[in-house]
């Protein structure tokens, strides 16, 4: 039994793999640099996978465009360059601080100062609190009670 | 009455951010390439393949360039503002006929009709990536300088066409050369 299941496993790697196109390179550290740009590229028409993850044909062709570029001699820097000159820096996961991503990279830090903040004002304000004083039967009331001698329950 | 004002802020300004976030298209990417350059390129006409189709042809003219693929279903649909616009002869429109099989797309424009002033076959899809193309269909405009003035990406609305393209258009078409 676990010998078929290792089996089917096995060809369902297989499969898996098959969908993906075949590039030689190189060298294997042209290689990965091909893998460290493709995953660190997004992908533009299902936006939430990287260029290495997305089956979509758009993600196929600029695949095939870094993989031709690599062999060209193109540093990660050109690669990059090219993609962001077409795409923006959309592509990017990991975009460069600019005026238009500054709340981007601050954002959760902004969040985080302003946590901050409410918690130290929540904390003072109940320190703060008035100790209430009690009257003199109140006392008498309460002294009643942790004796155990109440007679009103 | 005040320990309820501060969550029901609270509470406004998410829905405020939230609902900003939800009238937000997430597949609106801004385009670099306006106000740049169209990129280059020269490519086999799809009606004729022996004769060749570059950007460089419409110099001096203002004109749109429509990223349309027989496949693509949202072409369909933008299609008949295109046939009506094409109708108008108010401007030249570029076909790039992108990442598809002039078999395919022949038979297409005999049943839905052609307002292509000239169709560049892009069939591996390499134009496309210049043009920053990633939701077809896709029109932009160009000026006659050959700079992108503006990219909308999916299928053309009446609304978007008669009230952001044609007017740039025209605008277009009074500055000079």
């Amino acid at each position: 039994m676990k010998r078929l299941v290792f089996a089917v496993f096995c060809c369902w790697v297989l499969s898996v793999q098959a969908a993906v196109e075949v590039y030689s390179f190189a060298n294997s550290a042209q290689e990965q640099r091909y893998k460290k740009l493709i995953s660190e590229l997004r992908c533009l028409v299902c936006q939430n996978q990287n260029l290495a993850d997305s089956n979509a044909d758009l993600a196929k062709d600029l695949r095939r465009q870094i993989h031709e570029m690599l062999l060209k001699g193109a540093d990660d820097k050109q690669v990059v360059a090219y993609m962001v000159a077409r795409y923006g820096d959309f592509v990017l996961y990991r975009p460069p601080f600019k005026l238009s991503t500054a709340l981007l990279w601050i954002g959760p830090f902004l969040i985080l100062v302003f946590g901050i903040l409410i918690l130290i004002i929540f904390i003072r304000r109940q320190g703060h609190k008035a100790v209430t004083e009690l009257s003199e039967q109140e006392h008498a009331r309460a002294r009643q009670l942790l004796d155990g001698n109440d007679d009103s329950l | 009455m005040n320990r309820y004002m501060v969550p029901l802020g609270i509470f406004i300004i998410l829905v405020i951010f939230l609902g900003i976030g939800l009238s937000l298209d997430p597949r609106y990417v801004p385009s670099p390439l306006i106000n740049k350059p169209a990129p280059a390129f020269t490519l086999p006409q799809l009606n004729d393949p022996q004769t060749m189709v570059s950007p460089t042809d419409f110099k001096g003219k203002v004109w749109l360039l429509n990223v349309w693929a027989s496949w693509c279903t949202a072409c369909r649909q933008e299609h008949p503002l295109l046939m009506a616009l094409a109708g108008t002869g108010e401007v030249d429109i570029l076909g790039l006929n992108y990442k598809d099989k002039a078999d395919d797309a022949k038979p297409w424009l005999r049943q839905l009709g052609d307002p292509y002033t000239v169709i560049a076959a892009d069939t591996d899809g390499r134009v496309g990536i210049d043009w920053g193309v990633y939701g077809v269909p896709e029109t932009f405009v160009i000026d006659k300088q050959g700079i992108i003035r503006l990219k909308h990406v999916g299928p053309l609305t009446a609304d978007k066409l008669q009230q952001n393209i044609l007017p740039l258009v025209r605008k277009l078409k009074s500055e000079p050369e």
